[in-house]
């Protein structure tokens, strides 16, 4: 173990039931180093940070710490007393008790408590560290920014020589940032190593030393900052080398009837409380358009806004050139708009309910609480998607549960086309599902297209993407940041897009 | 051989996993005991009554008599099942609210009154309307604020019995009218309890309401996903709002019967833990407590099968203040049998005894 290396874990292995979550990850974080651990959700970084605090056992791996050598970390109480703290993005304080309460709890002096003495000190604390708090505040009375550096202080006064920040930025606004990026330095003078988890870019190009990448549960690399453009970070992060130019247009006919071109739907500073900026956006009849980025850049808020599935803030909404408010997901079945969710488990299956029930569900809602559909007509509905879209299923009576990922959402996909939607939202609809049924899903959009429905077509792999949509909008951050068509649509274009900045 | 035993065995499995078994099996079972114990359980007797009229009489009358009453709540109690994942604890205290504004309207606030101050159908009606608003009140607090179930409902558990009493202003007015009483006992010239057939007017209306409206879908949807059944168009929360409201329903008809049986009303221990028996009744009937997929016929079988019970501890001279404690048996086998991890143990002990078999095939 070199000097200055405060943490080393090496060879991290964890299985979840069906899902390899680390394989062989090797992490090191030095002395007073900000070390940004990067890649998309499912990459595997809250499971790194997790078995590192003792949440998960590790299935194989060693983690070494300065001064201690091999450590096992069975708890998040054995990680705390090997010094290695973590602030999440949710505030896990109690917000009803004074800062100093909070800062000292659970920590064990004796019966007797000094809370002059404490009130004290933790002044000092603060101070020292140039928090606007003081001991005696009741918690809640803080900002959400000033409660996290509540939580770091704490962390700090616990001789805290690892310090995880997950996340700790997404509820904050720049000021509050730039505060918090503040104290991250000053930790890093005192020599605190500190592992920054992160969504935003600019944010870990402003702060950190070092980057680590992870993707599917593997090790990418680890890079200096400044060997590490942005474009390059995107790219790493999602898997795809700069040089591959590759694009693969699919062949399939266009829309040419005599209302091509007619914008179907149209949304003009449409904005929701999922916390995306207000964003334009259009579709064509026939056309088919993505919204692009990393995960968590809002792309499935902005669909989600598009349905009304979550709350409406603002905006305008019109439908064929008529305006209409569309605030609640029947709202936007009424007016053809369709959308297959991105998480099928939560958003999407009803679990205990038939594949019948399951397919005509949608449908049925439209028609009416007082006009339940006949059982043999459900039944033609069912049978009849169940064979177009070669669902696998022993009957329509079996609970859609029992169906395998790749045929739950196959299901899912004709509870939607059974409404026969003029517009159609696809978020990630190929995601876990076998190869064979993503290129059947990619064939089906383009031909739904070709016979005139308009479709946005979401997928965390850009292949896909550009296999599939003319059009293409960029996410960063939550907001739109560009938008790709004809020539543009290019791996290379949609990274540097995406990154943006340089 | 063996296959043919493997074939009796999957048509028992395939038997004993259906919805209905566990109700039937134990309607057998106490059918079975009686038997054992008095065939004269199984005796039904024509008798005259108070009014002078020949009506059957028997366990098994009592029997339908007063399942009839908890099927009606059963109804209810399993849509609040299936739509919230949680139950409503205070049936029993709205029954004595809505029966108390039906006294009222009908004795207009007299306690003695020589004749029925307004028509019977008008008292049912406020009642019908009382029931539904305590329903409104509890959908409420759980379908917009949230609140668990139980918690919400415990409100009224509390508080309800007070607010009856309060209706009447303390007092116990008495119904003149004898015709009141016939919707807890006897129709003159109708041998058999007049709760029957307010029982099964309720089970057609509900099975009519279920063929001819999504009713049975919606909540099932609700209750297994509310976050898919959102995104599919229906509303949740007015899904979850309906299911109290018409559990309120039910609890007015309760209330009708249940008043009529003694034409006045005791405040405090009128349809006490009814609600626990229709919980029961529920659970009895197979329908997950967590909500989700429910069988309403199952729920309704059940009740029956809760008052054959209860009538069965009466003949075995059970203190009707132990009742409850014979009750928490059955509650405690049943609720062990169909948590999921029982059936894990049950399953391991079956592989256990099996391998054996399998290597012998």
């Amino acid at each position: 173990m070199n000097e200055t290396t405060l943490l080393k874990m090496r060879g991290i292995d964890k299985s979840f039931p069906g899902v390899r979550a680390l394989q062989k990850v090797d992490f090191t974080l030095n002395k007073g180093e900000i070390h940004a651990l990067m890649g998309e959700n499912g990459a595997g970084k809250s499971t790194l940070i997790k078995v590192l605090t003792g949440v998960y056992p590790k299935d194989a791996g060693t983690i070494e710490l300065e001064g201690a050598g091999e450590v096992a970390i069975h708890s998040p109480q054995d990680a705390q007393n090997l010094g290695i703290s973590t602030v999440y993005q949710e505030i896990t304080l109690c917000p009803n008790l004074t800062v100093a309460e909070n800062m000292f709890i659970g920590r064990g002096q004796g019966v007797l408590t000094n809370w002059k003495q404490i009130n004290a000190d933790a002044d000092k604390l603060l101070q020292s560290l140039d928090i606007p708090a003081r001991a005696t505040q009741q918690l809640s009375n803080c900002s959400i920014a000033v409660q996290q550096m509540v939580a770091i202080a704490r962390a700090v006064d616990m001789d805290c020589k690892v310090l995880i920040l997950d996340e700790p930025t997404s509820s904050l606004d720049e000021q509050e940032v730039e505060k918090l990026f503040g104290l991250m330095r000053d930790l890093k003078e005192m020599g605190v190593g500190i592992i920054f988890v992160t969504h935003f870019l600019d944010q870990v190009y402003e702060v950190c030393d070092k980057i680590t990448v992870l993707r599917d549960g593997q090790l990418v690399g680890e890079y200096e900052i400044k060997d590490l453009p942005r474009v390059q970070l995107v790219a790493k992060m999602l898997g795809k080398e700069m040089d591959d130019l590759s694009d693969i247009k699919g062949e399939s006919d266009e829309y040419k009837g005599n209302d091509a071109g007619e914008i179907v739907f149209e949304a003009e500073g449409l904005q929701s409380d999922a916390g995306i900026k207000p964003f334009d956006f259009h579709i064509k009849k026939g056309e088919v358009n993505g919204f692009t980025g990393l995960l968590g850049s809002g792309r499935s808020e902005c669909v989600r806004a598009i349905f009304g599935a979550d709350r409406i803030l603002g905006g305008k909404v019109k439908v064929h050139g008529k305006e209409v408010k569309i605030n609640k997901p029947i709202d936007a079945m009424k007016n053809g708009i369709a959308y297959l969710p991105e998480d099928r488990k939560i958003d999407g299956i009803i679990g205990d309910l038939s594949v019948r029930d399951n397919i005509i569900l949608a449908l049925q809602v439209m028609k009416g609480f007082f006009k339940p559909f006949t059982k043999a007509q459900a039944k033609a509905f069912a049978d009849e998607y169940i064979d177009k879209l070669n669902i696998k299923t022993a009957s329509a009576d079996k609970p859609i549960k029992a169906l395998s990922g790749g045929n739950q959402q196959k299901v899912i996909l004709a509870r939607w086309l059974l409404m026969h939607p003029e517009y159609l939202i696809l978020d990630e609809p190929t995601r876990g599902i076998d190869v064979g049924t993503k290129v059947a899903i990619q064939k089906l959009v383009l031909e739904l297209a070709s016979e005139g429905m308009s479709v946005t077509f979401i997928s965390s792999e850009t292949d896909e993407m550009l296999r599939t949509c003319s059009r293409l909008v960029v996410m960063r951050d939550r907001k739109v940041v560009g938008e790709l068509s004809g020539d543009d649509l290019t791996q290379n274009k949609i990274m540097a897009t995406i990154a943006g900045g340089e | 051989m063996t296959k043919n035993k493997g074939n009796v065995l999957g048509v028992i499995k395939t038997i004993a996993s259906h919805q209905l078994f566990i109700p039937l099996l134990a309607l057998v079972l106490l059918a079975v005991v009686n038997l054992v114990n008095d065939p004269s359980f199984f005796e039904i007797k024509d008798v005259t009554n108070n009014a002078g009229y020949i009506v059957k009489s028997g366990a098994l009358i009592t029997i339908l008599d007063y399942g009839s009453e908890l099927a009606i709540l059963a109804i209810g109690m399993t849509l609040v099942t299936a739509a919230s994942g949680g139950q409503d604890i205070s049936v029993g205290a709205t029954i004595a609210i809505a029966g108390s504004a039906m006294l009222r309207v009908l004795c207009g606030g007299n306690s003695r009154p020589e004749t029925i101050q307004a028509p019977i159908i008008v008292a049912f009606l406020v009642a019908c309307i009382v029931g539904m608003l305590c329903g409104a009140f509890n959908g409420m607090l759980v379908s917009i604020f949230k609140i668990q179930p139980m918690i919400a409902t415990l409100i009224l558990f509390t508080a309800g019995r007070s607010i009856a009493a309060w209706i009447n202003n303390n007092e116990l007015p008495i119904v003149p009218d004898p015709k009141f009483a016939y919707f807890g006992g006897f129709i003159p010239g109708i041998p058999i309890p007049t709760t029957v057939f307010i029982a099964a007017i309720c089970i057609i209306i509900i099975a009519i309401v279920l063929k001819f409206t999504n009713l049975g879908l919606y909540t099932q949807a609700v209750g297994i996903n509310e976050s898919s059944s959102r995104l599919n168009g229906i509303n949740p929360t007015f899904i979850k709002f309906l299911s109290f409201v018409i559990l309120g329903l039910c609890v007015a008809v309760a209330a009708l019967i249940k008043v009529s049986r003694l034409s006045t009303i005791n405040y405090s221990v009128i349809a006490k833990d009814i609600e626990m028996d229709a919980i029961l009744a529920v659970a009895l009937g197979g329908n997950a407590l967590s909500g989700g997929k429910f069988n309403i016929w199952a729920s309704i079988l059940g009740a029956y099968v809760i008052q054959f019970l209860t009538t069965t501890l009466y003949k075995f001279n059970v203190p009707s203040d132990a009742l409850a404690a014979y009750k928490a048996v059955v509650v405690i086998i049943l609720v062990v049998f169909s948590a999921p991890k029982a059936r894990e143990y049950m399953e391991m002990f079956v592989k256990k005894l099996n391998p054996v078999r399998k290597e012998a095939a």
